[in-house]
């Protein structure tokens, strides 16, 4: 079948009256550790979904677990602070059953990358209009600091007194291989890139995967300062813009967020070679194509044209039956 | 040659073969002509884990077996009157369960040497004088199949594939069975090649015929209908009358059904139903795994979506996680357990009840889920719908308890009234429930219904009642997270109390004991309805005295159960567990029970429970 291209939020009713960041803040105290990057992004979030125009009881958010997770109890919408791994799956579940919402997973690097990454792989390869955020921070922060698996190698934690021995994965080249529809990375230090990022994520039809660089001033402190500092952030990052050119290696070519193919894509994805040394940021890929469950409730709805009144005795009567 | 026909009150048939040989098919259609014959009757499947074991060896056997009878039965029976073995594995692997005088009818095509040898013969049974007990009819069905079907110019290996309708057009007419069901049957199946359909027509057609016209079956049998309450009546097996449980449950509760699951034995069949029945706004998911089959299914039931997640026991040990979440988010789900032989793998194919207990404390701290349990095939139905009852009612996980022989096993159903059947009322939260101190109304999620303690079910888009819930402790009430120690110990009694609550809408244990003079109580759970009762029967039938009852709420246990048990000089428990709900009843109640238990992956054999009851039975009246 074919899908016409659509928003994310198409479905989604709108609010009858222009709502505010104040509507979307709850009055439950927030929690995080002082200077935390969980406060910029937050509010970022609560000042970019008013603009979205949508209804704010139709907005979701799902979270799993880790200092990330609390997210969904700061804002006034439906929530759900579910349990480590597995936002991903009940979202999905969620996302299929009611059409009308605006479904956004909270998650971070263990919750995503480690306990949950089947998860998070299945969400992408079926393309649940979901908008998944992971907090990346290169640490467990609420277990009180061990290495994550995104952390560098030879990182010495209290887990890792002599320096850790697996390879991190790079979240958005593993985005790119299980095939998300929409890849972008943004850093919590950059406001005005961060809600364009997500303004964006929030809009795509499908599962948007969005890595927000996040600093954890408690048990990884100064991770993204090189991408931070003014001076040494012009070096190191590189700023993805559709139809802007790019440079890979001694190759150029223009970016097309909309190629097909992830395999451009994927290449840009390995310009950070893990050192930080140049770090794309922006938007890697966002492309259609349909997703799961528009086509679970096409098939649904096929069916039930075909029998609009479906009988329940005639169901489970059966073809053979005998009279007494 | 007019033969002589005998009558008979009940036939217990076990077909036998490979597992290539289509021997569900042949008994799944034997059992269609015994239902619309009007016969009671109940079956039971019995095969392999491997999909195709090596052909012709012990471990490749697949067979299946059905009683039926003239009056109400209650088991697949216990030792055949008549084996069909398609080769000399499924003889060697059935033999011994016969009693001596019963009838075997051996496919002898397949006794060579070489096939005799990779079923551990070193002669041959057929020659050796080693069945000399029983009535052996040596048949070369093989060879009489091709023979009969050469004109449709098949291979010769899907000639051979015939057999089984030849086996079974010979049993249809050693026992009087109708056969234009398996005519039409063949038409459908096989309405895209048409040679095979007139091919598998003959084999039927001839292997009746054979049985008419040879000298070697001297009489057929006749087992008159059985005397059943009028109605409509279809077959059924436990997991296609849970898989329409649950599809009445939707339509009687308005709750579109999201089933969450991922494939396992022998819980499957229940995703492969209810994936057909979308046209009732059914939604399947086939997960990545099985928690992100709960965990989808909870995110549906959070969107008021009636959650369903269908699993057997290695399945619950890694949904236990998600179950504890819903414990606490207090939502709608209900967590089918099709039980089959642990721990681990353990035997997939088979029977046990032995995740009792995994059911209810299987989850950190202190979590109290509802349990159900069907007693038989059609009963899955019942069971499937209070179930649903149970989990909208009181915002709450349930288990439902089936077991392999439940799933694969079946039974007449008398086919209830549609406009009979309970309508479940989900009661969403539509207003604020509290008033604030501000004087504007407020969404308190854990602010409870004083007579049930389930709290109000609010779903996304309701405007005004948003809220967030999740697996940290709330306060009560107002649902915030809550670290209080008084608050904890509140919510974990509150969340205790609400489980218990559920006894008040449950209907009392009914005891059969029609002399009411029984000492001793037969009480049961599960699957073991069927055995239990022929047992009681038969000790009945002897002028003993026993009264039975069968628990289909395991948490809570019905109200008057501890004063039920109190009665009775002596309560004996079978279980096919080493003595899982005996544990709790002795814990909750003080009672001595008395555990009857095995593992041996099939049901009880009424023989054994009537050896077990009547020690007991007399034990107490000495
Ligand atoms: S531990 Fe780190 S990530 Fe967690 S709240 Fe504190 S600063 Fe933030």
């Amino acid at each position: 079948m074919t899908i016409e291209p659509m928003s994310g939020l198409q479905l989604v009713p709108r609010a009858d009256e222009p709502t505010t960041r104040k509507d979307f803040s709850s009055d439950q105290e927030v929690r995080w550790c002082p200077g935390c990057g969980d406060y910029i992004v937050l509010a970022a979030v609560q000042s970019f979904l008013p603009s979205l125009g949508l209804r704010r009881e139709n907005v979701v958010f799902i979270s799993g677990i880790g200092c990330s997770s609390r997210f969904p109890y700061y804002l006034d919408t439906y929530g759900m602070h579910s349990i480590h791994g597995r936002a991903p799956a009940i979202a999905t579940g969620l996302a299929t059953s009611r059409p009308d919402l605006s479904v956004f997973v909270v998650t971070g690097d263990g919750d995503a990358l480690s306990i949950g990454g089947n998860h998070l792989i299945h969400a992408m390869r079926r393309n649940v209009n979901l908008t998944i955020l992971l907090f990346n921070n290169r640490i467990y922060g609420l277990t009180k600091g061990q290495y994550s698996p995104t952390s560098e190698l030879g990182k010495i934690t209290k887990s890792t007194p002599m320096g850790s021995l697996d390879k991190p994965f790079n979240p958005v080249s593993l985005a790119l291989g299980a095939e998300a529809s929409f890849v972008a990375r943004t850093l919590d230090s950059d406001r005005a890139h961060l809600i364009e990022v997500l303004q964006a994520a929030a809009d795509h039809r499908g599962t948007s995967f969005v890595e927000i660089y996040q600093n954890c001033p408690i048990f990884n402190d100064g991770a993204f300062d090189m991408l931070r500092d003014k001076d040494e952030s012009e070096a190191r990052l590189i700023r993805l813009r559709h139809g802007e050119p790019v440079q890979v290696g001694d190759r150029e070519w223009v970016h097309d967020i909309h190629d097909p193919d992830p395999s451009r894509a994927f290449e840009i994805s390995r310009i950070d070679d893990g050192s930080m040394t140049k770090v794309p940021v922006g938007i890697f890929r966002s492309v259609q194509r349909p997703t799961y469950d528009d086509l679970v409730r096409a098939q649904v709805e096929t069916a039930r044209t075909d029998d609009p009144e479906p009988d329940l005795a005639s169901l489970i009567a059966g073809s053979d039956t005998w009279t007494i | 040659m007019t033969k002589q026909v005998e009558q008979l009150d009940q036939v217990i048939i076990r077909f036998a073969g490979d597992s290539g040989d289509g021997m569900q098919l042949t008994g799944d259609r034997f059992t269609q002509e015994t239902a619309a014959f009007g016969n009671d009757l109940s079956t039971l499947p019995n095969f392999p884990a491997e999909i195709r074991a090596p052909a012709g060896t012990l471990p490749g056997v697949s067979s299946f077996q059905l009683h039926f009878a003239d009056h109400d039965i209650l088991t697949p029976g216990d030792a055949p009157d008549v084996l069909v073995a398609m080769n000399p594995a499924a003889l060697r692997a059935n033999v011994n369960d016969l009693e001596p005088g019963a009838t075997v009818i051996v496919d002898t095509h397949d006794f060579t040497a070489r096939n005799l040898g990779r079923a551990g013969y070193a002669t041959s049974p057929l020659e050796d004088g080693s069945l000399g007990a029983y009535d052996v009819h040596p048949v070369d069905l093989t060879n009489m199949t091709v023979e009969a079907i050469k004109e449709f110019e098949l291979t010769r290996k899907d000639a051979e594939r015939a057999k089984n309708m030849f086996a079974l057009g010979l049993l249809c007419w050693l026992y009087g069975r109708p056969t234009e069901g398996t005519e039409q049957f063949l038409g459908t199946k096989f309405a895209r090649v048409p040679n095979i359909r007139d091919a598998n027509m003959a084999a039927f057609r001839a292997g009746w015929n054979f049985g008419e016209t040879t000298e070697d079956f001297a009489v057929s049998y006749q087992i008159k209908p059985a005397a059943m309450a009028s109605g409509t009546y279809r077959n059924i097996s436990g997991n296609l009358a849970l898989s329409y449980g649950l599809v009445a449950a939707s339509v009687q509760s308005g709750l579109p059904l999201f089933l969450g699951a991922y494939p396992i034995t022998p819980a499957s069949d229940i995703l492969h139903e209810l994936s057909k029945h979308k046209r009732f706004g059914v939604t399947t998911f086939q997960a990545e795994d099985e928690i992100a089959g709960i965990g989808a299914a909870l995110g549906a039931s959070f969107g008021g979506a009636l959650g369903v997640t269908t699993t057997s026991g290695p399945g619950i040990a890694l949904k236990s996680e998600t179950i504890g979440l819903a414990v606490t988010l207090e939502l709608p789900l209900v967590i089918v357990d099709v039980q089959r032989g642990g721990p681990s793998t353990g035997l997939p194919t088979k029977t046990e009840q032995a995740d009792l207990l995994q059911a209810m404390f299987g989850r950190n701290g202190e979590a109290p889920v509802a349990i159900v349990a069907p007693r038989s095939p059609a009963d899955c139905f019942d069971a499937a719908l209070e179930a649903v009852r149970i989990a909208i009612t009181y915002r709450t996980p349930v288990m439902l308890l089936s077991d392999g022989y439940l799933a694969n096993g079946s039974e007449p159903w008398q086919l209830p009234d549609i406009d009979a059947l309970p309508v479940i009322d989900p009661r969403f939260a539509t207003q604020p429930n509290h008033d604030g101190a501000d004087g504007v109304g407020h969404f308190w999620p854990y602010l409870r219904d004083p007579e049930t303690l389930a709290r109000p079910w609010a779903i996304p888009g309701t405007p005004g009642l948003e809220h967030r819930i999740g697996g940290l402790e709330k306060a009560d009430g107002h649902g915030n997270i809550s670290y209080d120690p008084r608050n904890h110990d509140l919510m974990v009694r509150t969340r205790k109390a609400k489980i218990d609550r559920i006894a008040d809408t449950v209907e009392p244990v009914f005891v059969e004991d029609p002399g009411s003079r029984a000492r001793v109580l037969a009480l049961g759970w599960g699957s073991t309805y069927g055995s239990i009762g022929a047992a009681c029967r038969r000790l009945r039938e002897r002028g003993l005295d026993i009264a039975q009852a069968h628990l289909r709420h395991l948490n809570p246990f019905p109200s008057n159960l501890g004063e039920v048990l109190s009665r009775y000089d002596r309560v004996v428990l079978p279980e096919m567990n080493l003595g899982q709900l005996a544990m709790l009843l002795r814990a909750t109640y003080l009672v001595d029970v008395v555990g009857y238990n095995q593992v041996r992956g099939v049901p009880f054999s009424v023989a054994e429970l009537e050896a077990a009851f009547t020690t007991i039975v007399e034990e107490v009246s000495r």
